[in-house]
């Protein structure tokens, strides 16, 4: 495609094969159990293949709900990383983070180890179909020894006059010694039917250490299939969280290869659905490199008549003897309506580890909320303050302080006020 | 201030109360006895509103109103207080932010403004040394890890956050040692005020001793039995029972 890279267009054909081979992941597929593939994708949505840029500055247009936390803030309109016509934020020197293209036009043999590696074509019929068509994306380069202290914040928007179809491509690379914290934060500015594919590769380097938050706000024709590769080196850390607060249809896939000695993850989601909002999130964890530390904790709150879905495995291969791990997945189901499929899984190939997992799907402690009532507190109040409880438990867990903080009232919010407002702008006041 | 007529309730198809009939006046004190599985519980539970127990029959009028028509935290706004044999851990939820919600639930019902984050904090630190509640206690989830003492404790440290008009105290005597339970019954003393009313349900003399009951009521199955004052308390807790039956 003209409007790509090289880098990008050496993997078309690749992707376009194994998608034409494998075709729409249809129910019958383990890691599409939940999903509704066929159905998300049947509208007829445009595709911006000539790279027409839409006409909007996103600094001026949208503010994000996560302010203040003196982030570096960078914008991606659908797959098309904002050039903001101000100065853009300093980084550290040899620190890139920016169309994956532009770079790529540059130093394409700095990104060809890396580029569609991780992400196997031939596994995943969504990885193939994005590989086939991504023209752009974000890319964050971090090279060895360098500690990028900001938090980088993308805010990814999706938006269209028409019903738009996007394939969007992130690639982390964090080099040995260093650090990153980035925080996707995912938004519909128009109301339009959107389907955004985005598959992301991350390379996390000896003892290096990423902290990966993405939160979920878009609305309820959005809809998201986020296939996430994270590969992780000798004496790396990880903390991912993936918080969902208001979306369509939210479909994610993610797999973390611990693959150094005494790497380790924490893995965290928080889910807060009601309507007809429907987030399925499916993790694989494989622990390849000796004594590695793996904890997942995921945790839903589901009203109205949304759909949650959970599948987790945790692989301990032959060579991940001392593997510890913890796997849990606890889940509220507030109303008669709602639904959650839990499957927690662990396939262990060594004989020297410890792992647990464990998943719970429950209502609201009726004795907690008569404890609550004779106290006065009304049924209301009594039900935000529980299932605050329940998901800020997650959050809690968020090392980065301003975020955790900023998270906790943004979901206090989300249940005080709804799917339709945030109670702080004029409009909800 | 409590008028219970004729009070029948069961619970899951099965009939505990049969015919409670019981009149509180203004600052009285009355104690419940009774053997396990009298009644005295559901009692206490009935009044406060407990979904899981139905009445069948009976009225109750609390300070004039029908105090059955109205949900749990009217009745708690209405001032009745209930401290729980065996309070609930809230995990997640903070003693400040549940204290804010109830303090705040209950002005709002008597048409006043929400309670300043100033005063609030004020208002918790005073109530917390009448009852010698640790700081940090208030400062954790609700009720979660602490020990039995400490959860009586934040009961009667509730109550005077809440200053109800008829305190019902379920077996709060019941696993506390000598000094928790002196510290315990002090608070209530230096809580309640001349026209607050309290129903004891507790097994012990020293309870008695402490709180000097008006009446005394001898429930067996799911009805008063014998009525009279301290003295009768203390008979049972030399003879049992059997003298009644």
């Amino acid at each position: 495609m003209d409007h790509s890279c090289g880098l990008l267009n050496g993997q078309r054909d690749r992707g376009m094969e194994d998608f034409a081979r494998q075709g729409l992941p249809s129910r019958k597929q383990e890691r599409y159990k939940y999903a509704h593939v066929a159905e998300d994708f049947a509208p007829d949505y445009g595709l911006n293949l000539r790279r027409l840029i839409f006409k909007v500055d996103p600094y001026r247009a949208y503010r994000c709900s996560v302010p203040n936390m003196g982030t570096n803030l960078y914008y991606m309109i659908n797959d098309i990383f904002y050039t903001s016509p101000f100065a853009t934020p300093e980084l550290p020197e040899g620190v890139f983070v920016g169309s994956l293209r532009t770079f790529a036009l540059q130093h394409e043999e700095l990104l060809a180890d890396y580029y569609a590696k991780l992400a196997r074509t031939e596994v995943d019929a969504i990885t193939a179909l994005n590989t086939a068509y991504a023209q752009d994306g974000l890319l964050v380069y971090v090279p060895a020894g360098v500690r990028v202290k900001p938090t980088l914040q993308v805010v990814n928007m999706v938006r269209g006059d028409v019903d738009i179809l996007t394939h969007r491509r992130t690639l982390v690379i964090v080099g040995d010694e260093a650090e990153a914290n980035l925080l996707f934060c995912d938004h519909t500015v128009d109301n339009g039917t959107f389907l955004t594919t985005n598959v992301s590769e991350v390379y996390v380097g000896k003892n290096s250490r990423v902290n990966w938050y993405a939160l979920e706000e878009t609305s309820a024709s959005n809809r998201l299939y986020d296939n996430l590769y994270v590969s992780q080196e000798e004496g790396s850390h990880v903390e991912f969280a993936t918080i969902t607060l208001r979306n369509g249809t939210s479909r994610h896939r993610s797999d973390f290869i611990l693959k150094g000695k005494g790497s380790d993850a924490r893995i965290m989601g928080a889910v807060v659905a009601a309507d007809e909002e429907c987030v399925d999130h499916n993790l694989l964890v494989v622990h390849e490199g000796e004594a590695c530390k793996s904890n997942v904790l995921y945790k839903y709150v589901l009203d109205g008549r949304s759909v949650g879905a959970f599948a987790g495995k945790v692989m301990v291969k032959p060579s991940g003897q001392h593997a510890d791990s913890q796997e849990t997945n606890a889940n509220l189901c507030v109303s008669p309506t709602a639904h959650m499929y839990t499957q927690p899984m662990l396939e262990i190939y060594a004989d020297d580890v410890k792992c647990n997992h464990g998943s719970t799907v429950g209502q609201l402690d009726q004795t907690a909320l008569f404890y609550m009532a004779q106290r006065g507190i009304s049924p209301e109040e009594s039900r935000l303050l529980l299932q605050h409880a329940f998901v800020n438990e997650v959050i809690q867990q968020i090392q980065l302080v301003p975020l955790r903080e900023r998270l906790s009232q943004m979901i206090e919010q989300r249940f005080r006020y709804g799917n339709n407002g945030c109670g702080n702008c004029s409009l909800c006041k | 201030m409590l008028e219970i007529h004729n009070l029948h309730a069961s619970v899951e198809g099965k009939e505990i109360l049969r015919g409670i009939d019981l009149t509180i006046g203004d600052g009285e004190v009355h104690a419940l006895m009774g053997p396990n599985g009298s009644g005295k519980s559901t009692l206490c539970n009935v009044l406060v509103g407990n979904p899981a127990y139905v009445v069948t029959e009976g009225s109750v009028s609390f300070n004039g109103k029908d105090l059955l028509a109205l949900p749990p935290e009217d009745r708690s706004h209405e001032g009745l207080f209930m401290s729980f044999q065996a309070p609930i851990e809230i995990p997640g939820v903070s003693m400040v932010n549940f204290m804010r919600a109830a303090i705040n639930a209950k002005r709002k019902y008597e048409g006043l403004e929400p309670i300043s984050g100033g005063d609030f904090l004020k208002l918790m630190k005073e109530k917390r040394e009448i009852v010698e509640l640790d700081a940090s206690l208030t400062r954790r989830s609700v009720n979660e890890g602490f020990s039995g003492g400490e959860k009586k404790r934040n009961e009667i440290f509730q109550m005077a956050m809440l200053e109800p008009k008829l305190a019902i105290l379920d077996e709060t005597d019941s696993g506390l040692d000598v000094d928790a339970l002196r510290i315990v019954v002090d608070g209530f003393n230096k809580i309640r005020k001349e026209d607050t009313s309290a129903i004891v349900i507790t097994h012990y003399q020293r309870m008695l001793d402490y709180l000097r009951p008006d009446t005394v009521h001898v429930l067996m199955d799911g009805q008063i039995v014998e009525t009279g004052d301290a003295e009768l308390g203390y008979r049972i807790e030399r003879e049992g029972f059997d003298f009644l039956r």
